[in-house]
């Protein structure tokens, strides 16, 4: 129903010019982050007057130095892997049972159970209740506390319970035959089955936990425990107004802004391993998710 | 021949019916508890698995919930939640004669509704157009584009907008220095705030968002297109009588969701963007709750206005769905 050969000129002219906004689009999107990767590769003068617009001003490597050189970026570095790789097995040690159990039709209270949960999509207590409860908890300023605190939501339990209960019943009658109890058939017949849907989970909780940002700031109060994005926080916030670089702004071979950058660059390369995986599965992801209660 | 046994037999067999169905009824309830309890003893092991996640919830949501009695009360951290004394709806009167509070509802709203007349058909036009690109891997590549600012982080976002708008050396004075113009410090004008933060809005999620259209785009019968051809008609003509009627429904489904989610701005972004020079236009409920609670430590007050922030979308969550319900049929749950 789509072809070039049948399409009549308006429909080729139709054709080009959706074709041209698209990629002018596109271009608007991705034209942010060349700015900023050509800012980070600018010596701090250009940056500062303003000469930078697509392709570094006198290519230097000297902000990326100053950061590198910053113990606080590679200990929040490395608190980020720490919150992202144990959050996400946190949250799949949760989620991954808990979903297989919603979906078993023998569960008794099952109505009341999935309402109990799906009710936290629609209201939630706020930030002042949730941070005092964290206080009497006992986990104000506790890696384990980041941890555990935002390993379940109600979304991705819907959407993995979804999941598992669109699986027929027959592929675990064999499994039943040898005697296998829940746990085996959880383990030797749904995960397999659900690998894409785990693995947009997985990928939603990996995605949250590197960019997780707020409650950091809020509940850690040790400079050793925060994550990368409230370090990258704390340095824009702080080269914007410090003397520090305002002084030597002649002779500076980095300034502010190629330092942000820089730690922009850094932060985000990451994000751009991954994205080839999460593009896999996330589109279908979504879809999987329709919450239905 | 059915009415035979009744007039035959009669009484008898009647009371006879009904003994045992007394002694049945006996027999059942004495049942229903060792079936219970056969139940448990059988499936146990999907009850042991529900349990970490059900206590997950009460510690971690629905305990803050109890917490929330706070914004009726006079907070103390020492008598904490449960015996701090009531004090009624105090917290409501100070709110409701707050002009910083008032004004954070009035900006909710505002901004809300700039997102919701600009932010929302963005990505519908976005899913339009991909759906008219014939070369799949152009369409492949630019989607791969628009759709990766929404796993960028709030942090690098905000990061990047100080930058290009920063009055020497951003990008957008860079471009109006050319026409001669005057550099604007934007970030601290507050007529430029919601602007730049809808925009920002727009660039982060339009590409994303455009995928649930293009998966209701995919789901149009392939027949009526090519009906249509038959009848002459161009793509142009395609698009509004065929794509847009029968994506409507996913479309009303989105507008309900957004509609039900106004109160919910991302303040994240906010903190991360505004500053004291902005506040007028851009302090929402949240942002606002975030400085009277976390950092200037008046926790009950800021409890009352989460707590009005939260029945607000609340009610607005169910109105939207109702209102689905009754007139597309299509109800989020």
């Amino acid at each position: 129903m789509m072809n070039w050969n049948l399409y009549s000129r308006g429909d080729k002219f139709f054709a080009i010019v959706v074709s041209i906004l698209i990629g002018m689009f596109t271009a608007a999107t991705l034209y942010p982050f060349i700015y900023i990767a050509a800012v980070s590769f600018s010596s701090g003068f250009a940056a500062t007057a303003g000469k930078v617009v697509l392709t570094p001003i006198d290519a230097t490597l000297e902000a990326y130095k100053y950061i590198l050189a910053e113990p606080m970026f590679w200990l929040s570095y490395r608190n980020t892997f720490i919150y992202t790789i144990g959050g996400t097995l946190m949250s799949l040690a949760f989620i991954i049972p808990g979903a297989y159990a919603l979906s078993r039709p023998q569960l008794k209270g099952r109505r009341f159970f999935n309402l109990f949960i799906a009710f936290t999509m629609w209201f939630n207590a706020g930030l002042i209740p949730f941070f005092l409860n964290m206080r009497d908890l006992g986990l104000l300023d506790s890696m384990f506390g980041i941890i555990i605190a935002f390993a379940v939501n109600a979304f991705n339990i819907i959407l993995l319970r979804n999941f598992f209960e669109a699986i027929p019943q027959s592929f675990e009658e064999a499994a039943r035959m040898d005697g296998a109890n829940d746990f085996q058939v959880l383990w030797k017949v749904y995960v397999p089955l659900s690998k894409p849907a785990i693995a947009t989970i997985t990928l939603f909780c990996i995605v949250s936990r590197w960019n997780g940002f707020f409650w950091a700031m809020v509940l850690l109060k040790s400079e050793e425990k925060i994550p990368l994005q409230v370090f990258l926080r704390h340095t824009i916030a702080n080269l914007s107004d410090t003397d520090e670089f305002a002084l030597n702004v002649l002779d500076a071979a980095y300034s502010a802004e190629t330092v942000t950058a820089a730690i922009i660059v850094c932060s985000i390369i990451p994000v751009l391993i991954v994205y080839p995986f999460i593009q896999k599965y996330f589109e279908k992801g979504i879809l999987l998710g329709g919450v239905k209660e | 021949m059915v009415e035979e046994h009744t007039t035959a037999t009669g009484l008898p067999i009647e009371e006879a019916v009904i003994e045992a169905k007394e002694a049945q009824r006996h027999q059942v309830k004495n049942d229903r508890w060792t079936r219970l309890l056969d139940h448990f003893r059988r499936e146990w092991q999907i009850y042991a698995m529900l349990l970490p996640t059900i206590v997950w919830f009460v510690v971690f949501l629905y305990k803050p919930m109890y917490g929330l009695q706070i914004a009726f009360k006079d907070y103390s951290i020492f008598r904490g939640v449960a015996n701090s004394p009531w004090v009624g709806f105090e917290h409501f009167e100070t709110l409701f004669s707050n002009d910083q509070f008032l004004r954070a509802v009035s900006n909710t709203i505002k901004i809300s509704a700039l997102n919701l007349l600009f932010g929302f058909p963005a990505p519908i036009i976005l899913a339009l157009m991909f759906n008219e690109i014939l070369n799949a891997t152009y369409k492949r590549a630019a989607q791969t584009i628009v759709y990766l600012p929404h796993f960028i982080s709030s942090v690098i976002i905000a990061g990047i907008v100080i930058t290009a708008f920063s009055p020497t050396a951003g990008i957008v004075n860079t471009v109006i220095g050319w026409f001669g113009l005057d550099p604007v410090y934007f970030l601290t004008q507050p007529e430029w705030f919601r602007p730049i933060f809808v925009g920002t809005g727009i660039w982060q999620e339009a590409g994303f968002g455009s995928i649930v259209f293009l998966a209701a785009i995919a789901g149009v019968s392939p027949s009526l297109y090519e009906s249509a051809v038959v009848d002459g008609a161009n793509r142009w003509q395609m698009m509004w009588k065929i794509t847009i009627p029968s994506i409507l429904p996913t479309i009303l489904i989105m507008l309900i969701i957004r509609i039900g989610n106004i109160m919910e701005v991302s303040f994240e972004l906010i903190i991360l963007l505004y500053q004291p020079a902005t506040y007028e236009t851009a302090d929402v409920v949240n942002t606002w709750v975030y400085r009277q609670g976390l950092q200037s430590g008046q926790y009950d007050l800021a409890a009352a206005a989460g707590l009005f922030n939260a029945v607000v979308a609340f009610a607005l969550v169910m109105t939207a769905n109702s209102l689905s319900r009754r007139y597309s049929r299509t109800s989020l749950w």
